[in-house]
């Protein structure tokens, strides 16, 4: 088994680039790392107590990172839910900070991903754009709220988040192609429905949307929670737009992946015009978390394991109690 | 009911500018984050100093390094910490990017709503963008 997975991945060029980059990114921060901290720039403030030298956790941030992008490709989530938990849990970095971090993972990922579902008509402007107005404003309010609020306040929310979506997860149905019978009068006014080509099945399929109202709505709680928390917010988006609104899964799922580029930018400058975002934190964490999505989507192609769904609650499962623990200061 | 086999025109504007943009951005992301790991400038935090700051909260830590909050980084792009946010406003700007060039088009096919839709995002986004929005302490 171990012997077919090793031929399967050096089997791969693509793959093999960006292990060997992944390699070289390591070892240029053990180097220079180790380099910076003997001869870099004086300070009058003390350096840390802490007997692990700086570069330490960059590293380790940027190994799990990796990891978390492989899983969340194979569990079917955004990076930026796993992301803003663990690191957040179980490294020394405050929250303000991971979820600044988050953000831009998830701002990355949905940058990243957003021209290829545009561009062949997964992901549907129509639909979008009166939803990412909704979610983008109500981001910046949950942005300087998440900023403003006591962290143990922030941890004890993010706890019963992340185990709400543990929940979601678990019970949410979801639907390929949801019966709408007839379109809402907002829906057929904003002209939000399309056709898009089923390739595995050559079917064109036409879909409409119903209950906007209710879902745009919606989007105000979801637009709050994504910029208090840094998670992203694909957990949301697809059980919203699919299920309550009929939107076809796929379309679902790409234009929510589209909506996190918008929703996460107007979150993302909040932290960013805040000074919650360290440069050491963030780089690691999107190369990282990009690098093991496309790892991720390689192993995908091959395989998908069905353990890893379970694997991926579990982590939310751990880390939302973890972090709500930590709020209510049971577990620090 | 209108028909869509292939993407609108707006659609495939805005993900060209999406796909450019994305691309410059992330490599400008790698290579000052490659500067900034060589010290060839000075970093304003010390990277020893960094482990005793990214504990705090940020208020506190914007107290402790000085660092001014809004745009204030751009007055000290010369140090090799605050050179990665030339990349990471890059990358947090180009959605307003490919609003803003959506617009003429929208309105040009006389669709009016979304042609207003497009502005108020944009203003939304300028607005989270501009730094007038501060958060409170904790």
């Amino acid at each position: 088994m171990k012997l077919q997975i090793s031929n399967f991945k050096f089997q791969n060029a693509k793959l093999r680039s960006s292990l060997i980059l992944i390699f070289v990114f390591c070892i240029m921060y053990l180097v220079v790392g180790s380099a910076l901290a003997s001869t870099g720039p004086s300070s009058a403030a003390p350096v840390s107590e802490s007997a692990t030298p700086w570069w330490v956790w960059p590293l380790v941030l940027f190994a799990v990172t990796f990891i978390l992008g492989i899983v969340a490709v194979l569990g079917g989530v955004g990076g930026g839910v796993l992301f803003v938990p663990i690191i957040g849990g179980f490294f020394p970095f405050n929250l303000d900070f991971v979820r600044g971090a988050g953000l831009l993972v998830a701002l990355a990922g949905a940058l990243a991903a957003g021209p290829g579902l545009l561009k062949k008509g997964m992901a549907d402007l129509r639909l979008a754009l009166p939803v990412a107005l909704i979610a983008s404003a109500s981001a910046i309010v949950g942005a300087m709220m998440g900023l403003a609020l006591p962290q143990n306040v922030v941890n004890t929310a993010l706890g019963a988040t992340i185990l709400g979506i543990v929940a979601i997860m678990l019970m949410a149905k979801k639907s390929e192609y949801p019966e709408v019978k007839q379109a809402d009068a907002l829906s057929t006014a904003l002209r939000i429905n399309g056709i898009y080509h089923e390739a595995s099945t050559g079917q064109e399929i036409n879909w409409k949307i119903h209950r906007t109202p209710q879902g745009l709505a919606l989007f105000i709680i979801i637009g709050i929670m994504a910029g208090m928390f840094g998670l992203g917010a694909g957990w949301a988006n697809v059980p919203v737009l699919n299920i309550l609104m009929g939107a076809p899964l796929k379309v679902s799922v790409a234009t929510s992946k589209f909506l996190l580029s918008i929703t996460d930018t107007s979150a993302a400058w909040i932290y960013v015009n805040n000074g919650a975002v360290l440069p050491m934190m963030v780089v690691p964490s999107i190369i990282g978390i990009m690098l093991g999505s496309i790892v991720g989507v390689r192993i995908l192609a091959k395989a998908k394991p069905a353990a890893i769904r379970y694997i991926v609650i579990g982590l939310l499962l751990f880390s939302g109690t973890r972090a709500l623990l930590k709020g209510l200061g049971i577990w620090n | 009911m209108e028909k869509k086999l292939k993407a609108t025109e707006e659609q495939l504007t805005y993900s060209k500018i999406l796909d450019l943009g994305m691309k410059v951005g992330l490599l400008a992301l790698v290579i000052t984050f490659i500067i900034y790991l060589t010290g060839i400038f000075t970093p304003h935090i010390p990277v020893n100093d960094l482990p005793k700051y990214w504990g705090m909260s940020v208020h506190k830590y914007l107290e402790a390094t000085h660092i001014p909050r809004g745009w204030g980084w751009l007055g000290m792009v010369g140090k090799g910490d605050f050179l990665n946010f030339i990349s990471i406003a890059f990358l947090a700007g180009v959605t307003t990017v490919c609003y803003i060039a959506i617009i003429p088009i929208l309105f040009r096919k006389k669709d009016t709503v979304y042609g207003m839709i497009a502005i108020v995002e944009v203003l939304v986004l300028v607005l989270a963008a501009s730094g007038i929005l501060k958060s409170g302490g904790h």
